[in-house]
């Protein structure tokens, strides 16, 4: 009787984890890479560098250290002063009418590009989180 | 040893950069003629501006909401029709019908999800404005097939002297098939009757497969239109990718090359395409390299600005100034920042006072004003 309500347990928990399974990171990262190339690089560049004055990098940026800040602008958008790198930009972000997987995904490729590192996997429901 | 000396210099410089600049070179004023006034604040993406008179205004902001501003004042017009905020997308251009003082009709253009499948595609509306509202709205044109791509939409709206109205399409982000096919959306200017049926003498009418309300094709991303004060034409300029921004007068029935031919490369750096011109398709009257992500365009006509007369004015979205283009004998032989490092410039038009009005990303409508 006892093995039986373990093996259940074991089955609960087995099913409950694959319905929540995170989107494996290479995937999110090829999604990512689709996202930024279709969103991102007309304004950021091809390897994140940005405009000086226009755009700011993504590359080595240190806005990113403060991921939530971050998915904050690609959620709900940015205008007003920011300060990169030392850097101020003036300028508009508009929200790009991502969902908040497709912002993940991007986030997450963002994070390993061009020799950014990060140990924090972005997902959906993190995304989902972060409130106006 | 000299010759072997210049051939490594050569290539090192051809690997190294872009192709050559194409001149004229962007000049700053001599002499500082005008300065600016803001006549509308706390606009984010102020993408159309229509005027009713000089102290009454359209403007669309990109996140969906159409404004009427009467002396400063904002109110927030009711009635559009669903707005899909996605990449470029978002509501777009607006105008008001040449017949507006007695129909009080209006144009406008936005991203809309309606119709099958995920995504959308840029659509034509016109609409009686009563007050702040919007009545009769009625979709006299929209492109599919849908896509979730953020790209390309375009979009702008003209009208010429013979009742036809005028607005543009971008590529949608797949250049590969929709900018040189005629059965599809996309990388297109398209002409219409007022009312939106098919001009009998479009060029593309003839076969039913085509799409009958195309003008010219073979676009990239057309987001400024005007119509030259003495020809009557429609100049068009459009985004190119890397490099290849393009002024483009535009004729019926013509093939503008997109992406057979361009003067631009991928953002990546890789190229696009080997060649610049091919028989059948146009060459630009004017193309900027290195790029300015050229949005709005506006001709001045009046004599408020005197020595302006009759020059073309164009945003740069990526430089955060206004461009005066000064044409001569059919080229352009100077270009001139003015409001330069204002912001990203959306859009400009001429109002009907004569001046100068600039919309002005996270700023507003600027309105230029000569130093007496």
């Amino acid at each position: 009787m006892k093995g039986l309500f373990f093996v259940l347990v074991l089955t609960i928990t087995t099913l409950t984890s694959h319905l929540y399974q995170q989107k494996p990171l290479k995937e999110s990262l090829s999604d990512g890479k689709e996202i930024y190339t279709d969103f991102c690089v007309q304004c950021h560049l091809n390897n994140g560098e940005g405009v000086p004055n226009a755009f700011p990098p993504l590359a080595k940026s240190d806005y990113l250290d403060n991921i939530d800040k971050s998915i904050h602008a690609l959620k709900y958008g940015l205008s007003g002063p920011i300060t990169v790198n030392g850097k101020t930009y003036n300028a508009v972000m508009a929200t790009q009418g991502l969902d908040n997987e497709e912002i993940a995904d991007v986030m997450n490729y963002i994070l390993r590009s061009w020799g950014n590192t990060t140990d924090t996997i972005v997902t959906e429901e993190y995304v989902n989180a972060i409130a106006q | 040893m000299r010759y072997s000396f210049l051939i490594v210099f050569v290539t090192f410089t051809m690997i190294c950069c872009d192709a050559q600049e194409n001149g004229p070179k962007i000049q700053m004023p001599s002499t500082l003629d005008y300065t600016y006034e803001v006549v509308a604040e706390s606009l984010t993406i102020p993408w159309g501006l229509a005027f009713i008179d000089q102290n009454d205004l359209l403007v669309t902001e990109k996140s969906g909401i159409m404004y009427r501003i009467t002396q400063g004042e904002k109110t927030a017009i009711s009635g559009l029709p669903p707005v899909y905020v996605r990449g470029q997308g978002g509501l777009l251009d607006v105008a008001l019908s040449p017949d507006y003082d007695t129909t009080g009709q209006i144009y406008f253009t936005t991203s809309s999800p309606i119709g099958e499948g995920k995504g959308g595609h840029t659509a034509l509306y016109s609409a009686k404005l009563e007050g702040n509202t919007l009545t009769d709205t009625l979709r006299l044109y929209k492109g599919d097939y849908n896509t979730k791509k953020g790209q390309h939409w375009g979009s702008r709206i003209e009208f010429d002297q013979a009742g036809h109205i005028y607005f543009s399409i971008g590529d949608r982000g797949n250049r590969e098939v929709n900018p040189q096919d005629i059965t599809r959306d996309g990388g297109k200017i398209y002409r219409l009757n007022l009312d939106g049926s098919i001009p009998q003498d479009n060029p593309f009418v003839d076969d039913e497969n085509n799409r009958q309300a195309i003008f010219s094709y073979g676009h990239r991303n057309p987001q400024g239109m005007a119509v030259h004060p003495e020809t009557g034409a429609i100049w068009v300029h459009e985004h190119g990718p890397r490099g290849g921004d393009e002024i483009n007068i535009i004729e019926s029935g013509k093939n503008y090359g997109w992406p057979v031919i361009t003067y631009g490369i991928n953002y990546s750096g890789t190229s696009i395409t080997d060649i610049t011109e091919k028989e059948g398709m146009e060459q630009p009257f004017y193309y900027w390299l290195p790029s300015i992500a050229p949005s709005g365009m506006a001709f001045s006509t009046s004599g408020v600005y005197p020595k302006w007369k009759g020059d073309l004015f164009v945003g740069s979205l990526k430089f955060n100034y206004l461009e005066r283009l000064v044409i001569k004998n059919n080229r352009v032989v100077k270009r001139e920042k003015i409001l330069d490092s204002i912001g990203r410039v959306r859009n400009v038009e001429e109002g009907p006072d004569g001046y100068l009005y600039a919309g002005v990303e996270g700023k507003g409508i600027v309105k230029i004003i000569p130093k007496s």
